[in-house]
């Protein structure tokens, strides 16, 4: 079995001193920041990216693997004890977790979730593992006309999943293609967009616009609302949950673990996805519990599903080059700034990368349990620092951070600017995250393009006659027409609502 | 003309502007052919795009009924910005110490509450934080003390 002697090279890079060190700091940090009411992992990654730019590339992205688990856990212990959701995707971890801590169990929810995230990781580890290596394999089959139109799935999939208004995110995909246009075209060295200005000649960087629209503008739209939070301080005894509730737990753990490695493939899935499917399957599976009032099940399997689906969309990143969230949107660009073009190559070109970063995400997970349940006491009490003593700290480490990539202060400016951008596209209700799919995919989409096209000799007539092409085509078109249906539009409101 | 929905309505005109600026500009650059595509080509391309799908929200909000745009609040807006920026311009003529400053101070001032002696520690921490992390430990090329 080939998938042997890959997973032992693999740990053979993980298990190394300095990676497991690496391993460890990004679980920490991640759980740290996830912690902290009011900074969601996409925030934190990209305010803790340049810390890596000086790592070896595999150590890089143990880390920025970390840090995103890291910070996922951390958002489900604050959607428990304060009933804020450090991130979309434990919202659904706040109906009947917080519950479960107002009646004196906040112990257990949490030893729940921590027993079923490294579950739900173990698992996810095995699925990428045999999963990658052949996806990747029918990856490097495709030629630039089948790469253009998995890069349209990609994205028509992520606005569909996405929710608020289906028109507003295609347009800001647009946008976001666009922006990502702004810089020196490959093609032919025009600088376009730059408008004389020699810093935008190269480009826009993606960690200067994910830092504006998700740090930068999260704080702001953070201090226009008066701070409310009903922290749960009450002692937290008894981590670990009875027997009788693991016995309770574990089929919602299979379930979960099973529909979140499921979509976490799907484009536009992930963890946040995955977590709002497995509640509503549980709640719809099991009668007879009290879903919303404090069911333990209600806990177990939406934290099972957002880990296994945290990890299982690395696999579009890992095999295909395309990011399938914002989180797996800034993966690529960490790997593109370590020098490293992001596809299916990345296999069999750097097999220790790729081997490396699964076995660690296994050892991550093995590190936050046993991280998290001695350190509870330490992340409740974190949770009463309020906001005014967070954000400057916050401010300070965006700043120093987008400023350290270029040595600039360019970036810094324009960070303000994407700032300011995201306070408007949050009055007027455009979800920033289809912008940074787009952004990242701007370039690589014109590229693709542009040499499809070539190859065809201008005929665009091509897109719909590769068979591999037209199926992913029309995939994104019934995805589209799906969505758009009345009946359906209606239920994926509601779905929604119900967070 | 009525605006039903004053979000839509202000979104639509947002990604229209887009569109047309995108579109527009690229026209100074060359088009090429389907064959072999110029630099306007794909801009022009997503650049319409947007302006049709901006102009269908548009549309869209004066037929139906929708949410108000909420209220901008000045004060952290302008305060957090303006700290930011001026943390930009000091940074490498005054050093991170005098940059952090100027940064915090102001960025607090910028919340609900200012209280001196608390904003002063997390300065110091935040301060000493940055220069022994950033500065010293992962050795980032920032001045710490004016004109170094």
């Amino acid at each position: 079995m080939e998938i042997f002697s890959n997973l032992a090279l693999g740990f053979g890079v993980a298990l190394s001193f300095q990676n497991l060190l690496y391993c460890f700091m990004g679980v920490l940090l991640g759980t740290l920041i996830g912690v902290l009411p009011g900074i969601g992992p996409v925030a934190t990654i990209a305010m803790l990216l340049p810390v890596t730019f000086t790592l070896p590339p595999v150590s890089a992205l143990i880390m920025l693997a970390g840090i995103y688990y890291g910070a996922q856990y951390g958002g489900s212990t604050t959607a428990i004890l304060v009933n804020i959701p450090g991130e979309a995707a434990s919202v659904v971890t706040a109906l009947d977790g917080y519950q479960m801590a107002r009646k004196g169990r906040a112990g257990p929810a949490l030893g729940i979730s921590a027993i079923g995230s490294f579950f739900a990781g173990c698992v996810a580890t095995i699925v990428i593992a045999l999963f990658a290596p052949p996806l990747a394999e029918v990856a490097l089959k495709f030629g630039p006309t089948e790469y253009f139109s998995l890069m349209v799935l990609g994205l028509v999939a992520a606005v569909v999943l996405a929710h608020g208004s289906l028109i507003k995110a295609i347009s800001m995909v647009l946008l976001g293609l666009l922006l990502g246009l702004v810089g020196t075209d490959v093609n032919s060295g025009v600088a376009r967009y730059s408008f004389g200005i020699p810093e935008l000649s190269d480009g826009i960087g993606f960690v200067t616009v994910a830092m504006g629209m998700f740090g930068i503008a999260e704080i702001i739209a953070n201090l226009e609302r008066r701070e409310q939070r009903g922290v749960f301080v009450a002692k937290i005894e008894n981590l670990l949950p009875s027997w009788a509730d693991i016995k309770r737990c574990i089929p919602s753990i299979l379930r979960g673990t099973a529909l979140g490695s499921a979509l976490g493939i799907l484009p536009g899935g992930g963890a946040l996805l995955a977590s709002f499917a497995a509640y509503t399957f549980e709640k719809k599976m099991s009668r007879d519990g009290e879903f919303g009032k404090g069911e333990i099940r209600g806990v177990a399997a939406p934290e099972s599903a957002n880990n296994a689906g945290a990890q299982t969309s690395f696999i579009p990143l890992l095999t295909l080059g395309i990011p399938s969230n914002p989180v797996m949107a800034l993966m690529i660009g960490a790997m593109m700034i370590q020098g490293i073009a992001p596809g299916p190559q990345v296999m069999t070109e750097r097999p220790q990368l790729f081997w490396g970063m699964i076995a660690s995400m296994w050892v991550g997970n093995l590190m936050l349990v046993v991280l998290n349940l001695p350190l509870i006491g330490m992340w409740v009490k974190l949770l009463t620092v309020p906001y005014r003593m967070l954000y400057p700290a916050i401010l300070v480490f965006c700043a120093i951070g987008v400023y350290s990539v270029n040595n600039s202060p360019f970036d810094i400016y324009m960070m303000c600017v994407f700032g300011v951008f995201g306070i408007v596209c949050v009055k007027l209700a455009c979800e920033p995250a289809p912008l940074i799919l787009g952004f990242i995919l701007g370039p690589m989409m014109e590229e693709n393009l542009r040499r499809a096209m070539l190859l065809s000799r201008g005929d665009p007539s091509v897109f719909f006659t590769k068979p591999i092409s037209a199926v992913l085509l029309g995939i994104s078109l019934v995805l589209l027409v799906i969505v758009m249906a009345p009946t359906v539009k209606k239920k994926r409101e509601e779905a929604f609502q119900e967070a | 003309m009525k605006i039903k929905a004053p979000v839509d309505f202000w979104a639509g005109l947002m990604f229209i502007g887009f569109g047309i600026g995108f579109a527009a500009v690229a026209q100074n650059y060359q088009m090429g052919t389907a064959v072999r595509m110029g630099p306007a080509y794909f801009p022009t391309m997503l650049g319409g795009l947007l302006a049709v799908l901006g102009l269908a929200i548009f549309i869209q909000s004066l037929v139906i009924a929708g949410p108000k745009v909420p209220a901008f609040v000045f004060r952290p807006l302008i305060l957090i910005i303006v700290a930011i920026v001026l943390f930009g311009i000091l940074l490498k003529p005054l050093g991170m110490v005098i940059a952090a400053a100027v940064l915090v101070f102001i960025g607090a001032f910028g919340g609900h509450e200012f209280r001196w002696k608390e904003v002063a520690i997390l300065y110091v921490v935040l301060a000493l934080f940055s220069v022994f992390v950033f500065v010293k430990g992962l050795g980032l090329p920032f001045p710490v003390w004016p004109g170094e």
